[in-house]
Parts: structure tokens; sequence; C-alpha cells
């Protein structure tokens, strides 16, 4: 395996019937989503990075090696950090002892984080003499990360940290992972199966099947493909990180820049100028022109090129990929409409765009 | 007085060697049979239950012709310059282990079985090695299983009669345990003396129970902060 930096991950077991087989190199910084239905082998992948599942294979994080043809090191010789999906904590420790746990079992000049700047990000200060069947679900997972994150780890796993919670408790911890995501530099694994925690978080994400890789690179890579691995089908649509640059306190929008051009949007929420956001736009909410038409209602409307058009989900149905700048886009159009617009690859068109979703 | 009091001495001498030397042999066992998933998992785990099934007596003859002279054990002993353990404290000590591992070993299965496997991966990925996972994790959430198992093995070992008996006989201060001498006050008519001894081990068997249940009760309620 080469590279001194990112993860390469090259693993093979077999678990029942089950086989995983995988082979792969992924960044070494930001989140990458493991993403797959249920079955497809996300949390054994998870299980055997972190040395928990006995498999044959090579690891190693950032020039690091953990597993290698020659050995693989004890679980508790690799400096990760691991979330379990469900609730894990000691149940015979406080809140507090719970975090000192990992803490002071790594030796003082390794430690990155410290206690009171853990407490501080999960918000945990209230909690620290509370015993774990006296916290929420909400709160238990928040105790679970930050003990996790107080081992100063090089590499953050996490096993759907969300899907044993309700809906509100989600709400509450999103931000929490969003915050460590964008503060944090060490590298993130996180295992998901829901496209919304996954459209949201990600920057970088490898979809599994029956133990196999089969589509991996950035998010708005991945999404941006007609073929429409991520199988969101109804529900197609792009991911694209932009910058607040302008409010019009007139209309209540925002104006965001991105590579390819700016987007006008409606927030909920004051954002405030500079700050970045995460938008989705839906291929169903894209339609195509072949002028710019001005008499209509649509406010963002975006010249953009046309790369590629593809079949769709349904014969009635085509996805045409456009590109504006380098920001690729998604419209998913009637087969008709192609056909009498008679618009092909290269060809200059005009988007209209009916709606965009802020994920973030 | 101290022909009253030798036998009462020497059994609870007995009991706590027996309870001690069975808390550090049981564990490993009972830890194995708890994980393991090996086909010779059941029968060890029916060996271990063997002194529950078994009349007392036929362990002690058993014991009794193993240990002898003619014994495996016995020769061993003899090679060693150990002497013949039949009828000492120390063959008796040995007869007491194997009668009350069961007391010993099953609570301690059961303890560590209802533990959540999951903690000890957690405990792993927090840096923990083995030996710290078992006094960090399973020492303190099988501790209910540990004091169970500690005072059953006692209350047990108190309680023998028919091991004793084959296999230690009836020497005073070596093996004339209470049960023994309250057999032998009866033979020879001394009700008095046996309703003594009788009575105080109904009255200590109740209170030792109590104990258990109600700290058990704690135990399980309270954990530490």
């Amino acid at each position: 395996m080469m590279g001194t930096t990112g993860i390469q991950a090259r693993f093979a077991c077999k678990v029942g019937t089950f086989t995983l087989d995988v082979d792969l190199d992924l960044p070494g910084s930001g989140l990458t989503a493991l993403f797959g239905h249920s079955g497809c082998g996300k949390t054994t992948l998870l299980r055997c990075m972190a040395g928990l599942q006995v498999a044959i294979g090579a690891m190693r994080v950032n020039g690091d090696e953990w597993q290698s043809e020659s050995g693989s090191r004890p679980v508790h010789q690799r400096p990760l950090a691991y979330v379990f999906q469900e609730t894990s904590l000691f149940p015979h420790l406080s809140v507090k002892r719970n975090l000192m746990y990992g803490y002071r079992r790594i030796p003082q000049s390794e430690r990155q984080i410290s206690f009171d700047q853990a407490i501080e990000w999960l918000g945990l200060a209230h909690l620290l003499n509370r015993m774990p069947e006296k916290l929420s679900g909400g709160e238990r997972q928040r105790v679970a990360i930050a003990r996790a994150l107080l081992t100063s780890p090089k590499l953050l796993l996490m096993d759907e940290p969300l899907s044993a919670l309700d809906q509100k408790s989600k709400q509450e911890i999103m931000p929490y992972l969003e915050a460590l995501r964008d503060n944090l530099a060490i590298p993130m694994l996180y295992v998901s199966h829901s496209t919304a925690e996954v459209a949201r978080l990600a920057d970088h994400i490898v979809m599994l099947d029956k133990g196999q890789v089969i589509a991996q690179g950035p998010l708005q890579q991945i999404m941006a493909r007609t073929d429409q691995p991520f199988g969101l089908e109804e529900d197609a649509g792009v991911i694209l990180d932009a910058t607040v640059s302008e409010r019009d306190e007139r209309w209540y929008l925002y104006r965001a820049d991105f590579a390819g051009g700016h987007l006008w949007l409606r927030a909920d929420e004051n954002l405030a100028i500079g700050q970045r956001v995460r938008l989705q736009i839906l291929a169903r909410d894209i339609s195509l022109a072949l002028s710019e038409q001005a008499d209509q209602s649509i406010q963002n409307i975006l010249s953009a090129t046309i790369n590629e058009i593809a079949s769709d989900v349904s014969p009635g149905t085509s996805m045409v990929r456009l590109l504006a700048g380098q920001t690729p886009f998604l419209s998913r159009l009637t087969s008709r409409a192609v056909h009498t617009l008679a618009i092909e690859p290269e060809q200059q068109v005009w988007m209209q765009i009916k709606s965009v979703a802020i994920v973030d | 007085m101290d022909i009253y009091w030798e036998p009462v001495w020497l059994t609870l001498k007995l009991a706590g060697f027996t309870t001690a030397i069975l808390l550090v042999l049981g564990t490993p066992i009972a830890w194995w049979l708890a994980r393991s998933s090996h086909w010779i998992r059941q029968p060890i785990a029916a060996i271990v239950a063997l002194p529950l099934v078994l009349p007392p007596t036929v362990l002690g003859f058993y014991l009794l012709v193993l240990m002898g002279p003619k014994g495996m054990v016995g020769q061993l002993t003899e090679q060693l310059g150990l002497g013949l353990l039949p009828f000492t404290f120390e063959g008796l000590v040995i007869a007491s282990v194997i009668y009350s591992l069961p007391f010993t070993v099953q609570p301690l299965q059961n303890a560590f079985a209802s533990i959540n496997q999951q903690l000890l991966e957690v405990a792993s990925t927090l840096r923990a090695s083995p030996g710290d996972r078992f006094f960090s994790v399973v020492l303190p959430l099988a501790r209910s299983g540990f004091l169970t198992a500690g005072v059953l093995t006692f209350a047990h070992t108190i309680g023998e009669f028919g091991v004793v008996l084959m296999i230690g006989g009836n020497i005073p201060g070596e093996t004339k345990v209470l049960s023994v001498a309250i057999y032998d006050h009866v033979e020879s008519l001394e009700y008095t003396q046996a309703h003594w001894l009788a009575a105080g081990m109904v009255v200590f068997s109740f209170v030792v129970l109590v104990t258990l249940y109600s700290l058990n009760g704690r135990l399980q309620s309270g954990l530490v902060k």
C-alpha cells in the first residue's frame, strides 16, 4: 500500500455467509460517510478498521501503520475513537468518570483535547455528576462522543451514532457533529444509511453494497452522477457549498456565492455574511430553457452547459447533467421535453431553479 | 470450652481457605464458560456441576482412592515428600474446593454472561488492555456475582458432611468440623451439646442469607458515583 497521508484500508473477511472485500484510499481529513443499506457491510468495515473484527488486510492512517501482512495492533493500541450505535456508557460510572476512563489512559504528552474543552464542546458541564441511567438518549450519546474525543484520537469512527435516537434528539446532536467536523483536524468516518445525515455532514462518501465498494468520491460529485448510485430516486439532486455574501433586507433574501455563480435563497433563521451554507437542489426543481426568460416567477436562473443526458429510473423521464462553471447540477425532465427541446451535450441552456434548500 | 470451640474454629478456617482458593480458581473457569463457544464448553460445564448432583459420599470415595497410597495423586504427593492427604486438613481443603466448585462458578458465570459484551469493546477503544478491562469493567459490574459466589461457597463448605467424613474422618483439631462434631454428639447421646451447635448453625445460616440478600439489593441500586 502506498501513500503517507490519508487512510488506506484493505480488508477481506467472512462473517457467516457475508463477505467483505474492500480496498480504499480515503482523505486524511474531513468527514467520510460509509453509506449503504443495512447488511451492506458498512459496520463490519468500521469494525475491521478499529480492529474489533478480525480480518485479513492492511490499514494505515496518515502514515501510521495499524495493520499489515506482518501483524495487527490490538484495538487498545490504536489511536482511534469509536462511537457506538447503542448506548455504550459504563453503567457503574458517573458521567465524569465515564469521561475520565479513556482520558487517564493516554499519556499526558499525547492529550490534545483537554477535559474542559470536550465538556464545553458537547455541553456536558451540568451532567458531570449524573449516572448514565439518569440521562436522555441524546445526552448519553453526547457523553459517549466526548469520552471518545478525550483520548485525542488520530481517527474518529462513528457507527450510526444517531440511529437509536428519536427525531428530537437527532436534531439536538446534529449541530455538535457539524461543529466537530469543522473544528477537528482529524479524519472522521461516519457509518449511516440516512441520506439526510450524509447530505448534511459528509465531505466524501463511500457507497457499499453486499460487502463491495460500488462508488466513492467527494459527496458533490457522487450526488451529481446521472446514474445516482446514492439511490435517492425522487429526491435526487445536487449538494453545493456556498458562502453568504449579501442580504436583501427588503425581500428577506440572501445571496449565496458558489464556484459557478450565485443563488438567492430564503432562510428561516438569520444568516451572517461570510457564513458557509450547504445547499441542496433537487433535480425535479430545475427546469431548462433555451433562452433567458424574464417574464416568469423564478428568481434563480443560471446559465449552464449540458454535460450529459442519461436515462432515468422511469422511462418517461431523463436525467440531465449540467455544469455552471465547474459546479455540476442535475435536472430531471420528461423524455418528451428532452426530445422537443432537442438539447444535446455541450449546448448552452438556462437553468430555472425553483427551490433551494439549506441543509446545513 | 476449647473442645466446644475447636470444631467451630476449624470449620471457619476450612470455609475461609476454600472460599479464597475458589474465588481465585473459579473466576477464570467461570469467565471461560461465560464467553467460550467451543464444543468442549458443555462437557466442562457438566464436570463443574457434577458435585451438585453426586452424593457427597461418591465424591469423597473417589477422592479418598485418588489421594490414597495407591492413587495417582497420593503417589505424587508422597514423591514430593508431602505425605498422604486423606485425614489431614490440607486434604479436606482440596476436597472442599472440588465439592463447592459449582457454588462459586455458577453465580460468577451468570454475572459474567449478563455483562454487555459491547462494554468491553468500548473499553478497548478507550485504550484499556485486556487485564485493565477485567478490573475496570468486569469486576465492578460482576460484584454482586462475586458476593453471591463468596457467601454461597463459604456457607456450603460449612454445611458439608459426607465428603468430610469420607476423606477427613474425625480427628479433633485437624478434621473434626462442626457437622461431624454434631453427628458425634448425637451418636454419644449428648443432645444438649448437639443442640447448641445445631441451633448455632441455623442462626448463622439465616444471618448469612439475610445479609447476602440485603447487600445484593443495595449493590444493584446504588452504584459508584
